[in-house]
């Protein structure tokens, strides 16, 4: 009787585990593409795409009218912020206020790492020398004079950029140019950093909107970028009627390479600025998908009676 | 010197040489290598468009999974070696199978395996006689002779003189050819001629004889049977050499792109760039327009280098591993009997189980069982026996011998009429038994009273002697003069007068036997073919009769005898006997003199009946065969055993009866053709391995269904693997289970050993092994097809999603200068493909199944994409890369046409570069995942948590990497800080989000839909036909029909030579020998 126990148990020594994992049985859900589940998928999502079409194509039509806060942006084109040699050449850490990022520069930077005298750039590279730097003032023709209107320069940069990303070198007894020391501005601009708007504080050096906005790359190489924003005053619910007149002080130059500057007073709405390409798409996809799923259910009527006749 | 030991090593690592011999093998992959090229690339910053860690990565996690497997897969083939029979050794010395060395003298016992190449010194037999089985080498099942000199033969079991023997030999160097030896020894000034009768082979067992000395000759791969086994080749996949031709077309494309890129950069930087000078200096290295294109082409080669990516060699392994455990687990492939699960040897080849088109299979051990039954007999016109294909039910009761003490337990049959028979007196069937009793060439030994042992040289005689003795006519004894019989009860002693002796021309043997009442009888046993020949003109009517027997026996696939017998007169045999004596003694065409003797007696017999054996298939051998022809597998049988008995399994395997059948049924003189050229191609086998026929005979054999070869060799039969392997391209597996098979098992693409039984060396050799031939079914059925089409799917999606990642690259190199400017954030890059979207697919590749395995099983067909190879080739790859092609163009314009010149929700950005790049990454997570959700066919609770788990992995780490925290700590590693919460919180980012998703999977779900109806699968069908809950498909379940042709159904497995032993009475016993010591001398040899 012992033995044969024994024996029992040597028999089922090597023996594989009954597990629904060992046994390749593990419970699942097996979908499949059946015409009770895929033409009604296609039906359903035409159907949402051309709502959504619809929805995006009016609100987009909408934009024109200038209800609600105006944006002005200027726009670039043919300028390749996204080329890579231009888009590594800059230094975070340097912006994010570090010292030894104001002292030395990251390599990638060069060549507009140190001016010729060997002094560290702040802000180095390509990008922040190129720095966008035509101005534009609105006038508002009322009573027979222009009225400057009131454009508003705060919050035109993302909060994480203005508050995380950048950020001033710590003060050198209470002075940013203290701070500045020892580096020297970009080639192409006029003044220093810290100078960039004297009059805010908040507005100066790496922190300046502006030059935040732009140190936000492109993705393409035509592009826009928010420059300011109406909603003071009179002109809180958008431009009203009438004659305006723009002042634009031209230093930036775009010609020698085909470029063309223009600048851009849009609304926006819920689904952001004005752009038509989504609403089209979702609408001739939304149809697309209708069609198909009656081509679909046209080949599965005629279809499944043969293959039903073959299987049999 | 030159001397090899027995050891044959196996493992590469140890401890200490791991990790340099491992980085060093893996670093010699071509693969690793060229990754490791494109790592010093991303170190010269004018070129490194990614950062280093980009590679580095994926390169650290690939090499570290590839060594673990490396080191769990070398552990495997440590401890496989260990279970090496030791042997005893010296005088009180036990050594390892491993440590014998030419020239030691060892100690064999009864039913063991011969470690070595053995000069036989002496053994407990007389005269030094050994009987060895040598079925391991040749695969035939008889029993055969080796005697060893006289003058060694005298050393007997002495180990004292043993020891002193220093006897040296001089012999041929080491070779393959089993069956001559030739050699000389050299021992007391006197000088011995060796023979292959003198020596015992590595792989022959040890039978019928307690114990034997011999000196090691040849030992470890110096051995005839380790020269026979042929190189061990490195076995790859097909699907494996596709991957490589891909891999190289890849980056042929992969140049192709980097090229118009370059050439875009270097136009783009001479007709734009050198305008915009004044915003994007050149550098001091880079300032010519044809230099820059130069850098970009080696910058967009890192880039795009991600169509060929690093995981996917790994990937695939990881799969191939993970299905291997699958098999190592599977219950029903486990055999109770033996304790033996299947085990996966080589994990590299499973998807190729499910491609085979040819299967080469070893007979004996294999097919059969090497057990001969007693099945049947026809007795003087009437049939006795049940039909082996009426499964025993429960309630036959088997008849009861137990009136016999000295039946054999093991022994049933399950017609009691043939007892009642006996019990009666009928006086044909006490003769019949009588002949089975009287004419054979066993040795009887009682070694208890009560104990009857038969020492047997052909399973085939031991089976009638062993049915003879239950029904109690029992062999008891024999000398040189007599044979004692106990006829129900009775002791009769019978003088042998003669023995015929068997060969295979003359397909018969007789005795001449004279009774104690003073009648001289021949009993003659042979071929029905030859012995009808022979009969008494009166027989004719018994004759039909038997003859219609006979061919119902073969129908059923039995091996037959006919039996008969012949009453002489003292005179006419006295007459004979001279005839004999001279023809005996004639000195030269003896064997010409003896067969005309033969002849001259063995006529005018009277007929008594026919036996049937039957030749135990292993278990489920027919259903397995049928399945698998049903699968349109070719199954060959390569045996070294004899045309008869090869057939003869042919037939009771229903191989030969169903190609037959087919034949037989469009135009019966066509099938004798076939029949005939089949039978020619037997005997032209052997040259057409030689000559111009290879071709010929390819062809005609490949026209076959079932192709039998006998008589072949080991190299033989791993030389019409090749044959098969080189014209047709086909994927081969060899299966086997002995020694002679290793040459073929290493040979094929996949070889399988069974294992269980004594004998592993074909399954060390194997790729795979199990217990059972039968399970080969659920190997490749269910393993191996589910393997092709998991690993199939696994590579479609692969390539496709890496295509979808990396061509993104390329549309924007359009619209960025061509300056190889990555879409994606560097992370997103160095993670896609090791975390974002690695496991899904590995599940799928893991667990998928499209049908289950009951249907997988029951609709052989299934089978046949894996054999067209159309689940995964050439044009799949192409429509794959177009799926990829298409994605990406929808990933990158959907973005595009939407940012262009638009703003976010308050105004602000979204057009910029890191937000337009989270939008393409985040698309191409989800649309890849959609893409994964929509292949797999089999949904598992892991699957699930797979492909949701990757999606919210991909938000955790993007909204970690944009943290304010980690930005802070590192600022110029994660630039795109505050960037997932600006962009993602967008609703026009999610509506391209959306739109990318859906427009990159309709026309998917379109076309799978569209192929379903106008092109269905049988898969398709099989799903079609379950949801319906018909009845299974019948043109897909086609039954094997058994048809009885008319062939002779003889097949023995006898060899010459033994009724010459018998009657000098070299084999009688004379002393027992009880000596179980071993000893080791100082006898060396001379050819090493």
């Amino acid at each position: 009787m012992a033995a044969a126990s024994s024996c029992a148990e040597l028999a089922g020594r090597n023996k594989p585990d009954n597990t629904a994992f060992t046994q390749q049985r593990l419970p699942a859900w097996q979908p499949l593409l059946s015409a009770g589940t895929a033409l009604p998928l296609f039906f359903c999502a035409g159907l949402a795409c051309l709502a959504l079409g619809l929805g995006l194509h009016f609100s987009s039509a909408t934009i024109q009218r200038f209800a609600g806060p105006v944006c002005l942006y200027y726009q670039l084109s043919n300028y390749y912020q996204n080329h890579r040699r231009y888009g590594v050449s800059r230094d975070d850490r340097q912006l994010s206020g570090d010292a030894s990022g104001l002292s030395s520069p990251a390599t990638e930077c060069s060549p507009f790492r140190t001016d010729p005298q060997g002094l560290p750039i702040a802000p180095c590279g390509a990008i922040a020398n190129s720095l966008f730097n035509d101005t534009f003032t609105l006038y508002h023709l009322a009573n027979g004079t222009f009225h400057p209107v009131p454009l508003d320069n705060r919050g035109i940069s993302w909060w994480t950029d203005s508050n995380i990303k950048f950020s001033n070198p710590e003060l050198v007894n209470g002075s940013l140019e203290a701070a500045f020391k020892g580096t020297a501005k970009p080639l192409n601009w006029p003044q220093a950093a810290y100078m960039l708007d004297t009059g805010n504080p908040n507005n100066t050096g790496f922190i300046n909107e502006d030059f935040i906005v732009w140190m936000r790359t492109a993705a393409l190489p035509t592009f826009r970028k928010l420059y300011r924003r109406v909603r003071e005053g009179n002109f809180s619910s958008g431009l009203p009627q009438g004659t305006y007149c723009l002042d634009i002080t031209y230093n930036y130059p775009v010609l020698s390479f085909q470029g063309t500057k223009k600048v851009i007073f849009s609304t926006v709405s819920w689904m952001g600025g004005k752009n038509p390409f989504l609403g089209i798409v979702y609408l001739v996809f939304g149809s697309a998908c209708i069609l198909t799923g009656f081509v679909m259910l046209a080949v599965h009527i005629k279809f499944q009676k043969q293959n039903q006749m073959d299987v049999e | 010197m030159g001397c090899v030991n027995n050891r044959i090593k196996t493992s590469k690592y140890n401890i200490l040489t791991f990790l340099p011999v491992n980085l060093f093998e893996q670093f010699q992959r071509v693969a690793n290598a060229y990754f490791l090229f494109l790592l010093i690339l991303q170190l010269i910053p004018e070129i490194s468009s990614l950062s280093w860690f980009t590679t580095i990565v994926p390169l650290m996690v690939v090499f570290t999974i590839t060594a673990v497997k490396d080191a769990t897969d070398d552990c495997v083939s440590i401890c496989s070696k260990l279970p090496l029979q030791s042997l005893q050794q010296s005088i009180l010395q036990n050594e390892k199978w491993m440590n014998v060395k030419p020239g030691d003298v060892i100690k064999l016992e009864n039913n063991t395996f011969v470690a070595a190449d053995l000069l036989l010194l002496s053994s407990s037999e007389p005269h030094g006689l050994c009987y060895i089985e040598t079925a391991e080498l040749d695969g035939e099942t008889n029993l055969k002779v080796r005697q060893a000199l006289p003058v060694t033969s005298e050393l007997g079991p002495d180990i004292r003189r043993l020891a002193e023997f220093d006897g040296v030999v001089v012999c041929e160097p080491p070779n393959n050819k089993l069956d001559k030896f030739t050699g000389v020894l050299f021992w007391k000034d006197n000088r011995y001629s060796l023979n292959n009768e003198k020596v015992l082979l590595r792989g022959c067992v040890l039978r019928n004889t307690d114990w034997c000395f011999g000196m090691v000759i040849f030992a470890g791969p110096d051995t005839k049977l380790m020269q026979n086994s042929g190189r061990t080749k490195f076995k790859r996949t097909s699907i494996d050499r596709l991957m490589n031709t891909l891999a190289l077309w890849i980056f042929g494309f992969l140049v192709c792109m980097g090229i118009i890129l370059a050439i875009g950069n270097s136009i783009w930087e001479h007709q734009v760039g050198a305008h915009f000078r004044i915003y994007l200096f050149w550098n001091e290295v880079v300032n010519s327009s044809v230099f820059s294109g130069f850098l970009t082409f080696w910058s967009y080669i890192i880039i795009l280098n991600s169509v060929v990516p690093i995981s996917l060699y790994v990937s695939v392994e990881v799969i191939r591993l993970g299905h291997s455990y699958f098999i190592n687990w599977d219950r029903k492939m486990y055999c109770p009997q033996k304790d033996t699960p299947a085990e996966v040897r080589t994990t590299t080849l499973n998807e190729e189980l499910g491609q085979i088109e040819y299967i080469f299979s070893d007979k004996t051990g294999t097919i059969t069982q090497n057990i001969m039954t007693f099945n049947k007999c026809s007795i003087n016109g009437k049939t006795y026996g049940k039909s082996v294909f009426i499964n025993v039910l429960p309630k036959t009761v088997p008849v009861d011998f137990s009136f016999n003490p000295l039946a054999d337990r093991k022994f049933q049959f399950y017609d009691h009429s043939l007892i009642e028979s006996i019990k009666l007196g009928d006086a044909m069937v006490h003769e019949f038994f009588r002949l089975l009793s009287l004419c054979h060439t066993v040795m009887s030994e009682e070694k208890n009273a009560g104990e009857l042992i038969y020492q047997v040289q052909s399973p085939d005689e031991g089976a009638l002697v062993t049915a003879a003795r239950n029904f109690g006519f029992i062999f008891k004894s024999r000398t040189p003069e007599t044979i004692t019989v106990e006829e129900m009860g009775k002791l009769v002693t019978y003088q042998l007068l003669a023995i015929l002796d068997f060969n295979n021309i003359r397909k018969r043997m007789s005795v001449i036997v004279q009774t104690p009442d003073g009648q001289i009888k021949l009993y003659c046993k042979g071929a029905d073919t030859i012995l009808f020949e022979r009969l008494h003109p009166s027989n004719e009517e018994l004759m039909s009769l038997t003859s219609d027997h006979l061919e119902e026996f073969a129908g059923e696939g039995l091996r037959t005898l006919a039996l008969a017998y012949k009453n002489l007169t003292e005179e006419h045999f006295k007459e004979w006997f001279k005839i004999l004596q001279e023809a005996n003694t004639s000195v030269d065409s003896r064997n010409d003199y003896l067969a005309a003797a033969y002849e001259e007696i063995e006529k005018d017999m009277m007929l008594l009946g026919a036996t049937a054996i039957e030749d135990k298939l292993q278990e489920g051998v027919t259903e397995t065969i049928a399945s698998l022809s049903l699968a349109n597998i070719k199954i060959w049988v390569l045996t070294g055993d004899k045309q008869e008995t090869a057939m003869n399994i042919g037939y009771s395997c229903h191989m030969l009866t169903d190609t037959m059948n087919e034949i037989f049924i469009v135009a019966s003189h066509t099938g004798m053709e076939v029949r005939e050229e089949l039978r020619e191609y037997f005997a032209l086998q052997a040259l057409a391995l030689e000559g111009d026929l290879e071709n010929e005979f390819v062809e005609v054999a490949c026209m076959c269904k079932t192709v039998i070869c006998c008589r072949v060799t080991p190299l033989q039969k791993a030389q019409v693997v090749e044959l098969v392997k080189k014209h047709r391209k086909a994927v081969t597996l060899a299966i086997g289970d002995g020694a002679n098979d290793i040459s073929m098992i290493k040979s094929a693409h996949i070889g399988i050993g069974i294992s269980g039984e004594e004998g592993m060396q074909a399954v060390l050799a194997s790729d795979y092994s199990f217990a059972q031939f039968r399970y080969l079914k659920r190997l490749l059925l269910v393993h191996g097809r589910w393997s092709y089409f998991r690993m199939c799917k696994f590579l479609c999606y692969f390539f496709y999603k890496n295509f979808a990642f990396t061509l993104v690259h390329f549309w924007f190199g359009f619209f960025c200068g061509f300056s190889a400017q990555t879409v994606y954030d560097q992370w997103f890059i160095t993670l896609f493909n090791i975390v974002y979207a690695s496991l899904p697919v590995l599940a799928m590749g893991l667990f998928d199944q499209d049908v289950n395995e009951q249907n997988s099983m029951d609709y052989a067909k299934l089978y046949e994409p894996g054999q067209l190879n159309l689940l995964f080739n050439k044009r799949k790859f192409f429509i794959c890369i177009a799926h990829g092609l298409y994605t990406s163009f929808a990933l990158f314009f959907i973005p595009y046409g939407a940012f262009y010149n638009t703003a976010g929700e308050d105004g602000k950005h979204i057009a910029d570069y890191q937000s337009f790049a989270v939008t393409v990454a985040t698309s191409l997570v989800i649309v890849v995942s959609v893409q994964i959700a929509l292949d797999t066919s089999y949904w598992t609770a892991i699957n699930r948590f797979f492909i949701l788990g990757s999606i919210a992995v991909y938000f955790a780490i993007l909204f970690t990497m944009h943290s304010d925290g980690i930005f802070v700590i590192f600022p110029n590693h994660f630039p795109f800080v505050g960037n997932a919460r600006n962009s993602l919180s967008q609703i026009s980012v999610w509506l391209v989000i959306l739109l990318t998703t859906v427009v990159s999977v309709m026309p998917v779900i379109t076309f799978q839909f569209l192929k379903e109806d106008l092109n269905p699968t049988l898969t398709d069908q099989v799903w079609l036909n379950l949801i319906m809950k018909q009845k299974p498909l019948q043109n897909y379940m086609r039954r094997v029909y058994r048809t009885n042709s008319r062939r002779s159904a003889y097949a023995f497995s006898h060899q010459e030579g033994f009724g010459e032993l018998i009657t000098s009475g070299k084999n009688i016993h004379i002393s027992q020998y009880n000596y179980f010591i071993l000893l080791k001398s100082g006898a060396f040899l001379k050819n090493c």
